[in-house]
């Protein structure tokens, strides 16, 4: 901090003034998002204090850079600013995640339908609770990249553009890390069915045929 | 169009990132090509049952209120423009003292007493506003080492105090360095240390709040603080560190500080 002396009081004033007028701006645009920006954290750190910790340290950089922000939407720039900080944190414990190896049912996942035709059931909330919780537990048991595109895509609701922006790849990438994902995806999928089958649990009852 | 194409156009297609031209493509070919058929039907029910599920989540209200501080605090001269304006406190208190008589004491004391908590409660936020100034690019340290013997010596002439600089390194929290900050309008040392990703900052004065107003433990938008007195200085620590954690610290804190 500034010693008093040094500054006089209409120029600490002035920056006081645009200081809080900065933070009123970035408050505005950047606080809606902060439910889209705690989900993504909480499916890329698997863990709700990591996530916390992560989602502050991206408003900290995300205010700090405020004055050279120009785009793109803020939920993607936040995403991409939230994104950097999640890899920072993994570089630092310096530890990979042991990748999941989904490589070994795919094949078989292929030849089974997935989606039956939609039972008769009731619509329940308890259901959907269940179908959610166990979509999210799927999610977070993909690797990395494809988890991410996953939930940038179907959660974050992202366009191909916007997810190649924060993720730094080209939109070619985002389409073949998307279709793996889903491979990856519906075979996890397919297999929760298998082992514990309840009915009308999964697909959700009202999908199309 | 062939299946492998048509594999990675699906996607697209469900996405609705296809202009109408390569839709009508992959559609006809799905038409003829039952396996492609069937993966559009299966990956587009999946798209569908995702984006029916509840599968966000909010962010936790101590969460909110953490970066909503964050976003309130002004970055500068906050405590600065008030020193300008705003009579010290110790002046507050000599006017006050000076005007009393005899037959007032009774109704001072009273009156003194309601000052302290209030003037206690001013601290107590102002020590979570420095906190979450610090926090802001280029606050945090004015020297930045986690050698005791660099910290200790640069607060000389700075604060009217000589802190204590404990190294805590060993036991879990890293001294990362010092600030000068202002608490009330009064210099203060800040000592900074980390917890893993958790900034700890430990302001150090003497009368750094109400003398005898006893040890605080509280939380303030969504920042732990505590305070203690201990060989004459006042001690704030505040923290996003879980409570417990805070008290762990606290505690070390104290412990050398008794030692030494």
């Amino acid at each position: 901090m500034a010693a008093s002396g040094t500054v006089g009081r209409d120029t600490m004033a002035d920056d006081a003034v645009a200081d809080q007028d900065r933070m009123r701006r970035f408050h505005d645009a950047a606080l809606p998002c902060l439910d889209d920006v705690f989900t993504l954290a909480r499916y890329l750190m698997r863990n709700p204090s990591d996530a916390e910790d992560a989602v502050q340290e991206c408003y900290l950089r995300a205010l700090r850079h405020f004055d050279t922000y120009r785009g793109p939407a803020m939920k993607p720039w936040l995403f991409a600013i939230l994104r950097n900080v999640c890899n920072a944190e993994f570089a630092r414990r310096g530890k990979e995640e042991v990748p999941t190896d989904y490589t070994a049912d795919d094949s078989a996942a292929e030849e089974m339908p997935m989606w039956q035709e939609p039972q008769a059931s009731p619509e329940s909330s308890i259901l959907r609770q269940q179908e959610s919780a166990t979509i999210r537990r799927l999610v977070e048991e993909l690797p990395r990249p494809f988890r991410e595109v996953i939930v940038l895509r179907e959660i974050a609701d992202l366009s191909y553009q916007e997810i190649a922006e924060v993720a730094g790849v080209p939109v070619g990438t985002v389409m073949s890390r998307l279709a793996r994902a889903r491979a990856m995806l519906r075979s996890a999928w397919n297999a929760a069915e298998t082992a514990s089958p309840k009915p009308g649990s999964m697909p959700a009852s009202g999908l199309s045929p | 169009m062939n299946c492998a194409e048509c594999e990675l156009l699906i996607h697209a297609l469900i996405d609705a990132e296809l202009d109408a031209g390569h839709a009508r493509e992959v559609e006809a070919h799905a038409a003829g090509c039952s396996a492609c058929a069937q993966k559009l039907a299966s990956f587009r029910a999946m798209h569908e049952a995702m984006k029916g599920a509840a599968l966000k989540e909010a962010a936790p209200a101590h969460l909110r209120k953490r970066i909503e501080a964050l976003l309130t605090v002004p970055a500068r001269a906050n405590t600065a423009v008030r020193s300008f304006s705003r009579p010290s406190r110790r002046g507050f208190f000599g006017g006050f003292a000076l005007g009393s008589a005899l037959s007032a004491a009774v109704a001072a004391s009273l009156v003194l007493a309601v000052m302290r908590n209030n003037e206690q409660q001013t601290i107590a936020d102002e020590v979570v506003s420095a906190h979450i100034r610090s926090l802001q690019a280029g606050h945090l340290m004015d020297v930045e080492t986690s050698d005791r013997h660099t910290v200790k010596p640069w607060f000389n002439g700075k604060v009217d105090v000589a802190p204590p600089v404990i190294d805590l390194t060993a036991e879990g929290f890293t001294l990362l360095g010092g600030r000068l900050d202002y608490i009330d309008g009064e210099p203060v040392a800040a000592i900074v240390y980390q917890r893993r990703k958790h900034l700890i900052n430990l302001f150090v004065a003497q009368r750094l709040g109400a003398a005898h107003a006893g040890a605080l433990s509280e939380a303030i938008q969504g920042y732990n603080l505590r305070h203690w007195s201990q060989d004459g200085l006042d001690f704030w620590a505040t923290s996003d560190l879980a409570g417990d954690e805070l008290d762990e610290f606290v505690r070390k804190i104290q412990a050398a500080l008794r030692a030494s």
